[in-house]
């Protein structure tokens, strides 16, 4: 590695751990912030989560080579890790650690954005469900049944069908499509819940809309656990997605995404492991760091002691 | 108890209407989807009057629910459809499949479950004490992994490098039929190691973290505080006392684990060449294959939903609380 990939990647794994540092101070004024940064994993998947973004913010900084160059298909192919090319190369001659930064757009940018789809969709529908009541909610939840009664992979290969090379904003689109049904019962508890309550008759009393009570006053009670299924869905998305590439299906070659890598690498397993195992361990990583934040998030929302 | 059999047959009733719900969705869904079984991606190229005449014959050319009427009487009748792409009838088709991934699935499942029990006790007893901050940030990255990738660094570690098990296929292609019975059971066994520790793994992964929760909970209940009172030791507070109560939620544990192992054996059937069910429905999508399809998509979801009406069943079997209140 040249000197400017060297000094960029220093560069994003200190802004990462100052980044974390200056959240630690403004967080130690509340309770929830202090439970929060009391859970170790949860920080450091912090670290991990802004360091991967920052990276992949900076790809053309952070990467030393163009991800999609091939200078030696012959005689760089499948190059064990080296000082040149930190995780190999892969069997067009790419270098993985390239491959890794500019894949982690693609990666980390499905699972926040097919997250961002669910959890609008999961949030109107449980809210809706949850305030109208009646026929409305009846249809709704049983849609709810029917959705869940599917494995999601199974869901998503039926979608796929319709395209032969399917674009990325589908393939976000689809994600979230399929994932919004535990968030919509989620919601419809709270909405449900919070019906009776005297503030939102008081709000009701105060002729405000239906479309006001949800947003001003059913939302805000009920987003910590919406933040808490949010983030762990990110992870759970990303790996959704790391499957449906390994199968061929999610996303298309040329464009790097981390499932895509593992599945390349896939065919060369026993001659060069790293072309599997580093976007693999790092897919692994970014959703441990995913999973590991939520359960902090929802200790530090929630305090019970069986989630200490 | 009347009541109690009145919310079975309810209980059943949904299961059955959302089963009918998927078939109904899939077969619109699949339907719909450009292509024909006659016209799979552009490597295998048929003239396409030959595709027409195929279609007009096999009655696909006719208006979507024309052939949903049809195709929901042959299913009354038992008659599940022809398999185009495999050559043979949609029951054999499964018939051959579904064993094979039940073998999977069920290794695994009893995997995750007595591993997941175990470890989750382990982490409880020894609750923040180093060996469970270590244990636990190991099970979260173990379920945080992609489980085809875990499955690719175990067929690496223990099939390429080691040789200690082969790598794919549920027997040895061209040894497996000259065997002796236990010769092939040694087989199957021997194949059946890596996919299904794989899955297991993950798995276990999973339940000992909703164990250890759970045995946690239940060590802050007044009993287990009069427990310890009494004199009892801390051993048998939590194998006895504790642990009893806290098994209630695994029961569901295991009945909503269903979906995870029909996704994860979709994934770990193709890294493993396994023909089962989930490798199947990979190959039946891609080929248009709407009776297979269809018919894998029935069994998918009832068995999801069995397993959570069997769940419930035994959680309320097992809990007296919930039979009070269901009656």
């Amino acid at each position: 590695m040249t000197a400017r990939p060297t000094v960029a990647l220093v560069g994003a794994l200190v802004l990462a751990m100052g980044a974390v540092e200056l959240l630690r101070l403004r967080a130690r004024r509340t309770g929830s912030g202090r439970r929060f940064f009391a859970h170790r994993s949860a920080v450091w998947g912090v670290r991990i989560l802004l360091f991967f973004t920052i990276a992949a913010l900076l790809a053309p900084l952070v990467a030393p080579y163009d991800p999609a160059a091939q200078p030696g298909i012959v005689t760089l192919q499948n190059m064990p890790p080296s000082w040149a090319h930190p995780f190999g190369t892969d069997a067009y001659s790419s270098d993985i650690w390239s491959r890794l930064v500019y894949g982690g757009r693609v990666s980390l940018g499905i699972g926040l954005l097919a997250t961002l789809v669910a959890m609008s969709v999961g949030v109107t529908i449980g809210a809706v469900a949850g305030y109208a009541l009646g026929w409305i909610d009846a249809i709704l939840m049983r849609l709810v049944d029917v959705g869940l009664a599917v494995p999601r992979i199974f869901m998503l290969l039926l979608a796929v069908a319709y395209w032969n090379r399917i674009p990325l904003s589908i393939l976000v689109l689809l994600l979230g499509l399929t994932g919004w049904f535990t968030t919509s019962r989620l919601v419809r508890a709270e909405a449900l819940s919070l019906r009776g309550r005297p503030f939102v008759d008081a709000a009701r009393a105060l002729g405000a809309s239906p479309t006001r009570v949800l947003i001003r006053h059913l939302l805000p009670s009920a987003l910590a656990p919406i933040i808490v299924s949010a983030v762990l869905s990110v992870g759970n998305v990303m790996l959704l997605e790391a499957g449906l590439s390994f199968l061929g299906f999610g996303v298309q070659p040329p464009t790097p995404s981390w499932g895509t890598m593992v599945a390349d690498g896939q065919a060369q397993l026993a001659l060069a492991p790293w072309t599997s195992f580093f976007p693999g361990l790092t897919i692994a990583l970014v959703v441990m760091s995913w999973n590991a934040v939520g359960d902090a998030l929802r200790d530090a929302f929630d305090p019970r002691p069986e989630h200490a | 108890m009347g009541g109690g059999g009145t919310w079975l047959i309810r209980r059943i009733a949904a299961a059955a209407a959302i089963v009918f719900a998927v078939v109904s969705l899939t077969f619109v869904s699949i339907h719909l989807a450009p292509g024909s079984p006659f016209l799979p991606p552009p490597d295998r190229p048929l003239d396409t009057a030959v595709v027409a005449r195929l279609n007009r014959q096999f009655g696909l050319d006719r208006p979507i629910r024309v052939q949903y009427v049809l195709y929901l009487k042959n299913l009354s009748q038992g008659n599940l459809g022809y398999a185009f792409s495999r050559g043979q009838t949609v029951r054999s088709a499964l018939a051959t499949a579904i064993p094979d991934t039940l073998l999977l699935a069920g290794t695994a499942l009893a995997l995750d479950l007595g591993l997941g029990l175990i470890l989750g006790i382990i982490l409880a007893a020894r609750a923040r004490h180093a060996t469970d901050l270590i244990l636990s940030n190991v099970t979260l990255f173990i379920y945080s992994v992609p489980a085809f990738w875990l499955g690719l660094v175990l067929v690496f570690v223990f099939a390429d490098w080691l040789h200690w098990f082969p790598a794919g296929f549920p027997t040895s292609p061209g040894l497996y039929e000259s065997l002796p019975f236990f010769g092939q059971l040694g087989d199957r066994i021997h194949h059946l190691a890596l996919p299904a520790l794989t899955l297991g793994l993950v798995g276990a992964a999973g339940t000992a973290r909703y164990q250890r929760a759970a045995l946690l909970e239940t060590l802050g209940r007044e009993f287990v505080r009069t427990a310890r009172a009494k004199g009892v030791s801390e051993r048998r507070v939590i194998l006895v006392h504790a642990l009893r109560n806290s098994l209630l939620p695994l029961i569901t544990l295991a009945g909503l684990s269903l979906p995870f192992l029909l996704t994860g054996s979709v994934l770990i059937e193709s890294v493993f060449s396994w023909p089962g069910m989930g490798r199947m429905a990979t190959d039946a999508v891609l080929a248009r294959d709407h009776a297979l399809v269809t018919a894998i998509a029935m069994v998918a979801s009832a068995m999801v939903v069995t397993g959570s009406l069997v769940a419930d069943v035994l959680y309320a079997a097992a809990d007296p609380r919930i039979r009070e209140r269901a009656s």
